[in-house]
């Protein structure tokens, strides 16, 4: 019984429970019911149709959400995951259309200079912030319009597939692609996601540029007294930050459909996602894998929900909004609930 | 010819909102609470006004209602920094979440609809002079809010709440009781922006139909330094950019690069008054 108080007074465990209960008294309201409707969202991401789906958009929000993560650690935070995710992109389909090397060393290539755009686009916001004082949350935020307009007005004038109707570019070259796992729409971009996480993990915990880090994170002021240097730290964070959501843009590319299409890497929301995703782990490495997975089920999830209940799928944008908002106000049971009732028993 | 009194009206139209939501920002900044839910609260306030207008038939009553959602809304900002000492920034990218997912989710179940809902009986706000109410509501809050932070008592008692909290305590001053103040204030504001968006501007709803706007208004905040007068010159920044963008893509320059044009120049005009800015106060020694 005290460790399911505890449990209950986490905040975590809190804002899940209240954004769960949250999410059953709008069903309420539509006129579905709660059971089915979550009972579909489970079935319908983790049943055998839609577990390769959750796995494939997982690996995007994963990809975000450390992107965003890594410099939360730090207490700095990215909202230009969209644009570093959508040049990203961008880069790695020029690349694979127009780089003339035999098709693996291409998709290594376009990989590459995917995570390559992404940092160097991150970068940026952090230039602005170091040099110019423009708060990074605002310069990461504002560069991301310009660069999706970019990428857009590239996919639809200089490189749009001639003839089509459709705003992208052409399809990769035959091969220039991520190996993908069977029949499903899981590639190995799940795999260097992974790798990316367990990298992080690793970093956090037994290296000093982690614990530098973590420290910056928990005290800015001190943390500079002890001699960490804080533009060189920013920068670097926002590179490695945007490499990643530069990864998730090129596996977008490198995967179906093989090419870029305007609005298919924004679309999903998977930078705010992430974001979430990343708050409610509070940055840690383990815990933002399972929250991931966890929103991951949820987007997909919702697509079955809609189907079975006629209930939009939005309801579960609505959950992780209120999950976030819960955690942020700290709001928990009082103490005091479960000492009155520990008296009565 | 490119400047002409044509682009100076589309100018004034198009910052009508981002006005509105700024002075809200700028109170609640004046006040000691960083709000960045300006966004969400507009959308909300979007919705709300159309849905309201649709259903009464009376744009009036979207506009009141639309200030009524938005200020209930900010009540969530309000008690989560105010009185739980929550993370304001958390709170405000989850609030601008959550009016995402809120609107997007209202606007199927209630019209059915999925993206935009546009019908010509919808009732749009009337236009006086070619602008439309809220507009000169606008210019009248920049005028009151100037008065009100300078001259008035419960100004000088808003920036003493933000700027030394537990000296405003000790004089009596609740700081709390301001704080709620300016954040209900923000609300009301950014609804009425919202309603401007949706009824004035244009006369529909659309997903996340605010599109940055409300982060705009932030960095208006930023750019004006929390006052009336700077928060009204830095929206007009932004409402030229925008009215120019239009003439642009008039002029044959590709959508995407009017899209971008009001971001671009809010980020330059931030680059040059923080660079300026920082030139001035290099001298004195105060440590960076």
């Amino acid at each position: 019984m005290n460790r399911i108080t505890g449990a209950l007074r986490s905040p975590v465990v809190f804002s899940v429970l209240a954004g769960v209960v949250i999410g059953a008294l709008f069903l309420l309201g539509t006129g579905a019911d709660p059971v089915t409707a979550y009972g579909a969202v489970l079935t319908g991401s983790l049943g055998t149709d839609g577990i390769g789906s959750t796995l494939s958009t997982g690996t995007s929000v994963l990809g975000l959400a450390l992107a965003l993560a890594i410099p939360l650690r730090a207490g700095l935070i990215n909202l230009g995951g969209d644009g570093q995710m959508v040049l990203g992109g961008m880069a790695a389909a020029v690349t694979g259309l127009y780089v003339p090397l035999p098709a693996p060393l291409a998709t290594v290539a376009a990989v590459l200079a995917g995570m390559a755009a992404g940092a160097g686009y991150a970068a940026l916001a952090a230039l602005c912030e170091n040099h110019l004082g423009v708060p990074l949350l605002v310069s990461s935020l504002l560069l991301s319009y310009p660069a999706v307009s970019f990428a857009s007005y590239l996919a639809r004038y200089p490189l749009k597939e001639p003839g089509s109707s459709l705003p992208q570019t052409r399809q990769l070259p035959e091969g220039v692609a991520l190996p993908a796992f069977g029949d499903s729409t899981v590639t190995a971009g799940l795999v260097l996601v992974a790798l990316a996480a367990a990298a992080y993990w690793f970093a956090d915990r037994r290296t000093a540029i982690g614990y530098e880090i973590r420290m910056t994170g928990l005290n800015a002021r001190f943390s500079a007294y002890a001699g960490v240097e804080r533009r060189g730290l920013t920068l670097r964070l926002l590179a490695v930050s945007g490499a990643l959501a530069g990864l998730v843009g090129a596996v977008g590319v490198l995967s179906f459909p093989y090419r870029f299409l305007d609005g298919a890497l924004t679309a999903p929301g998977y930078t705010w996602t992430g974001l979430t995703a990343a708050l409610l782990a509070g940055a840690a490495p383990v815990g933002t894998v399972v929250a991931s997975f966890f929103f991951a089920v949820l987007q997909v999830g919702g697509l079955s929900m809609e189907r079975t209940t006629e209930v939009p799928r939005e309801l579960t944008q609505v959950l992780q909004a209120v999950v976030i908002v819960f955690l942020a106000a700290r709001l928990r049971f009082p103490a005091r609930w479960f000492n009155r009732q520990k008296e009565a028993v | 010819m490119f400047f002409d009194s044509d682009l100076l009206m589309s100018a004034l139209r198009a910052l009508t909102p981002i006005l509105l939501a700024a002075l809200g920002g700028a109170l609640c900044e004046r006040a000691g609470v960083f709000n960045i839910g300006l966004e969400g609260m507009m959308l909300l306030g979007c919705f709300t006004s159309v849905a309201t207008s649709w259903f009464t038939g009376s744009p009036w009553l979207g506009v009141l209602a639309a200030a009524l959602a938005s200020a209930a809304y900010s009540l969530v900002l309000a008690v989560g920094a105010v009185t739980l000492r929550g993370d304001a920034v958390v709170l405000g990218i989850a609030m601008n979440l959550l009016a995402v997912g809120l609107t997007s989710f209202l606007l199927r179940t209630v019209f059915g609809v999925q993206g935009t809902f546009d019908d010509p009986t919808l009732a749009g706000l009337p236009l006086v002079g070619g602008f439309s109410p809220l507009a000169y509501l606008a210019w009248a809050a920049v005028a009151a809010a100037a008065v009100l932070l300078s001259r008035h008592v419960w100004g000088l008692r808003l920036r003493g709440v933000g700027e030394a909290p537990d000296a405003a305590a000790t004089l009596g001053v609740s700081p709390a009781r301001y704080q709620y103040g300016a954040v209900l204030v923000s609300g009301v504001l950014c609804g009425l922006a919202g309603a401007q968006l949706a009824l004035g501007n244009v006369t529909l709803f659309s997903e996340n139909m605010t599109a940055g706007r409300g982060w705009i208004a932030v960095v208006a905040v930023m750019l004006g330094r929390a006052a009336p007068l700077g928060v009204l010159l830095a929206a007009l920044l932004f409402g030229l950019a925008e009215a120019a963008g239009f003439r642009l893509q008039g002029l044959g320059l590709p959508q995407q690069a009017t899209d971008a044009a009001p971001y671009v120049v809010t980020l330059g005009a931030l680059f040059l008054t923080t660079a300026r800015r920082r030139r001035r106060t290099r001298p004195t020694g105060v440590a960076s």
